[in-house]
C-alpha cells in the first residue's frame, strides 16, 4: 500500500501517561489508515482512546511507540515551531464547546487563524465574512458568540476551522453540545464543505446519530480500535476488524501525501 | 492577534475597570503619600534653600540641623572672613521669638536676622514690598502664611505692626517664604533689629554664611574653615541633607508615611496581580484553542504583555492624572503650600507600575505556557 490517497497512517501507535504503578495506556497499538476525501469516525465508550487518538493525530500529544504519518509528516520528528506551524497551516479544528472567543464577533472569529497566519486584520475578517456567507450565516457575521444559537456557534467554529483551507479537519464531539436536530444540520454542512477529495475530515463522537455521515467508523475500546466499519454512507457497509495490508514505504525525511483525486 | 488581545481585555468591562481602578487607586495612593511625605520632609531645610546668596553655612561645630543653633561668638564671623577661598562672609541670626497680633493672638515665630549691609539672606520671592524696605526702623517682612493668621481675613498689605519683645514690629514686606517644617510664621529683619526682637543673649551670631571665590568648590571651602577655625561648615546641599535625615531619624514620620506607602504597593500589587491572573485564566481555554489552532507560544506571551501593558499604562494615567489635580488643588492652600508632585516620583511609580504588571503577567504567562493545548480537547 503505497501513501497515494493516505491522510493519516498509524502503525502500532500507543500513547502512555504516567510512570511505574500508575501508568495508563491510553492507547494499545492503533492501526488506522486516514484517506483524502472521507469522512473517519472514531467512536467508543468514554476512556476508550478517542480523543487521546485525536490529540496524538494533531501533534497537541506526542506518541510513546509506533509509526505515525500525517499529511506525510511525521510529528514526532518535528520540532515544537515546526509542529505549530504544520498545525496553524494544515488542520482546521472543531471543538466540542465551539471555543469562539466571547470578544470577538463570527467574522473576527473566523478570521483568528488567518490572523495567526500573519494575514492583516482587515483582510482575514473580510475573508471570515465571505467564509460565513458561504455557510449561509453573513447576517450573524457581526453578531458575539454569546448572540448566537447553538448551531450557529458550531458553523462559525466550522468556518473558523475551514478558512484556511487545511488538507485535515478534526472535530471533537461537534454535535454532543446541540439538540438532535441542529446536529443532524450542522452535519450536513460539514459533510457537504468540509470534505473534498484533497481533505480528510476525522470525528470523535459518542453521537450514533451522525453515524451515517461517516466513510469510515473506527470503534474504540480500552485504547485498541476493535473493528472498523468502511463505506458506511453509501450504505455497503464492511464490518470486522480491517485488515491494514502492508507497512508504508516511507520514504524519510519526510513523506510525500497525495490528495486522492476524488475518483 | 494584537486586536484579538485586546478585544479579549475589554470585553468584561467590569473586571477590565476594576484592574484599571485598582491600578490607578494604587498610583495616586503612592504618589500622594511619596511626595507629601517628601514636601514635609524637605520643610525643615526651608530657610536654608531659601538663602539663594550664599553657598556656605558655618556653624557650631555640635550642629546637628539648621533649627537648634547654638550662637557663636562675634568674631568667628571674621575667622571665616580670613579663610583662603572665602570670596565674603555676613552673619546671620536665625531663631524664634513670641510674636503678639494686634487683637492678642499670638504665635512662635522664626525670626531671621540677615546682614545689614548686603541684606544676604534676605527672601528673594516678594509678594509685596521690598527687602530694601528693611532699612526702616523696626522693620520685618512677613511670610504670607503669617500675616494671614495674624491679620486674618485682611487683604495682604504692608504697613501694619506686630509686637514682639514690647517692641513694635512694622511689617514693611509680604514673602512668599518656603513653608517651614513646625509651620511658624516666618519673619525676616535686619541682624542688628532682630536682637531688638528676641531676648538677648550674650551671643546672637546663629550663623555666617559664606561665598566662596570664584571656581572653588564650595565643600573644599568648607572644609577649609573646618581646619582652620574648628567650626563645622557646611555647604547648603549638604546642610539640607542634615536636616532631612534629623527628621528621618527623630521622628515617626518615615513609619506613619512608609506604613502607607507600603498598604499601596500591597494593595496595588495583589489586587491588580490578582484580577489579572483570573482574568488570564478565565481565558486559559480561550488560550488553549488558539495554541491548537497553530499561536505561538511567543505570540500569546506577547498578547499576554500587550494587555498588562494596556491595563497599567490606563491605570498610571489615571492615577497620574488625579494625583496631578490633587496637588494642583492643594499647592496654593496654605498648610500643604510648597507641597509638590515632583517628576521622580511620578516616574518612580511607572517604574513601580510596570514592575507591578509584569509581576501579574509573568505568573499569568507561566500558567498559560504549561497549559496543553490537548485540554481544548476535554469538553
Amino acid at each position: 500500500m503505497g501513501t497515494d490517497g493516505i491522510a493519516v497512517f498509524s502503525r502500532d501507535v500507543t500513547k502512555v501517561f504516567g510512570r511505574g504503578d500508575t501508568q495508563v495506556h491510553a492507547l494499545r497499538g492503533i492501526d488506522l489508515n486516514i484517506r483524502f476525501g472521507e469522512l473517519t469516525m472514531l467512536v467508543g465508550p468514554s476512556g476508550s482512546g478517542k480523543t487521546t487518538l485525536l490529540s496524538v493525530i494533531t501533534g497537541l500529544l506526542d506518541a510513546t511507540s509506533g509509526e505515525l504519518v500525517v499529511l506525510g509528516r511525521r510529528p514526532a520528528k518535528l520540532a515544537q515551531e515546526e509542529l505549530i506551524l504544520f498545525r496553524r497551516e494544515n488542520l482546521g479544528f472543531v471543538f466540542q464547546q465551539f471555543n469562539l472567543i466571547p470578544a470577538l464577533t463570527a467574522a473576527e472569529n473566523v478570521a483568528v487563524p488567518l490572523l495567526a497566519g500573519g494575514t492583516k486584520r482587515q483582510q482575514a475578517v473580510q475573508r471570515g465574512e465571505e467564509f460565513l456567507a458561504t455557510l449561509g450565516m453573513a447576517h450573524r457575521a457581526h453578531a458575539l458568540p454569546s448572540e448566537l444559537s447553538g448551531g450557529e456557534q458550531q458553523r462559525v467554529a466550522l468556518a473558523r476551522a475551514l478558512v484556511h483551507e487545511p488538507k485535515l479537519i478534526v472535530c471533537d464531539e461537534p454535535t454532543s453540545a446541540l439538540d438532535g436536530r441542529t446536529g443532524h444540520a450542522v452535519m450536513d454542512l460539514l459533510s457537504a464543505t468540509a470534505v473534498r477529495p484533497d481533505r480528510a475530515v476525522i470525528i470523535v463522537t459518542h453521537d450514533s446519530r451522525i453515524f451515517d455521515f461517516a466513510d469510515q467508523i473506527a470503534h474504540m475500546d480500552d485504547g485498541r480500535i476493535t473493528s472498523l466499519e468502511q463505506n458506511r454512507k453509501n450504505g455497503s457497509l464492511a464490518n470486522g476488524l480491517a485488515p491494514i495490508s502492508g507497512a508504508l514505504p516511507l520514504g524519510d525525511p519526510e513523506l510525500r501525501a497525495s490528495p486522492a483525486t476524488g475518483d | 492577534m494584537n486586536f484579538v488581545a485586546l478585544k479579549m481585555l475589554v470585553a468584561d468591562r467590569a473586571k477590565y475597570f476594576s484592574l484599571i481602578f485598582a491600578i490607578a487607586f494604587a498610583s495616586f495612593l503612592l504618589a500622594n503619600q511619596i511626595s507629601i511625605f517628601i514636601g514635609i520632609m524637605t520643610r525643615p531645610s526651608s530657610q536654608i534653600r531659601d538663602v539663594v546668596d550664599a553657598d556656605i553655612w558655618v556653624m557650631d561645630p555640635q550642629t546637628l540641623y539648621s533649627d537648634e543653633v547654638y550662637a557663636l561668638r562675634d568674631y568667628d564671623l571674621y575667622r571665616v572672613r580670613s579663610v583662603p577661598g572665602v570670596q565674603w562672609a555676613v552673619p546671620l541670626y536665625k531663631g524664634t521669638g513670641r510674636a503678639k497680633g494686634p487683637d492678642g493672638r499670638f504665635r512662635t515665630v522664626i525670626l531671621m536676622g540677615v546682614d545689614d549691609a548686603t541684606l544676604v539672606g534676605a527672601p528673594r520671592k516678594m509678594l509685596m514690598g521690598s527687602i530694601y524696605d528693611l532699612d526702616q526702623p523696626d522693620a520685618a517682612i512677613i511670610d504670607k502664611a503669617g500675616f494671614l493668621y495674624f491679620f486674618p481675613g485682611d487683604p495682604l498689605q504692608v504697613g501694619k505692626t506686630l509686637q514682639m519683645n514690647e517692641r513694635r514690629v512694622l511689617i514693611v514686606g509680604i514673602s512668599d517664604a518656603s513653608a517651614p517644617f513646625q509651620s511658624f510664621p516666618v519673619l525676616h529683619t535686619r541682624y542688628s533689629q532682630a536682637l531688638g526682637f528676641v531676648g538677648r543673649e550674650r551671643n546672637l551670631l546663629s550663623f555666617v554664611l559664606a561665598k566662596p571665590a570664584a571656581g572653588v568648590p564650595p565643600a573644599k571651602v568648607c572644609r577649609a574653615i573646618e581646619a582652620t577655625t574648628g567650626l563645622r561648615a557646611r555647604s547648603a546641599a549638604e546642610f539640607s541633607l542634615d536636616a532631612f535625615l534629623f527628621y528621618l531619624r527623630n521622628t515617626g514620620i518615615p513609619v506613619n508615611f512608609g506604613i502607607t506607602v507600603m498598604i499601596a504597593l500591597i494593595v496595588g500589587t495583589v489586587i491588580p496581580g490578582q484580577t489579572f491572573y483570573i482574568f488570564t485564566v478565565e481565558n486559559l481555554k480561550q488560550f488553549g484553542a488558539l495554541k491548537a489552532i497553530g499561536v505561538t507560544n511567543r505570540r500569546i506571551v506577547g498578547m499576554i504583555l500587550l494587555q498588562a501593558l494596556v491595563v497599567g499604562g490606563s491605570g498610571y494615567a489615571l492615577g497620574m492624572g488625579i494625583s496631578a489635580a490633587f496637588f494642583a488643588r492643594t499647592l496654593n492652600y496654605m498648610p500643604t503650600r510648597g507641597i509638590i508632585f515632583p517628576w521622580q516620583v511620578m516616574a518612580s511609580i511607572g517604574v513601580v507600575v510596570l514592575l507591578v504588571v509584569g509581576l501579574a503577567s509573568l505568573i499569568s504567562i507561566r500558567r498559560v505556557l504549561v497549559l496543553e493545548p490537548a485540554v481544548v480537547f476535554r469538553g
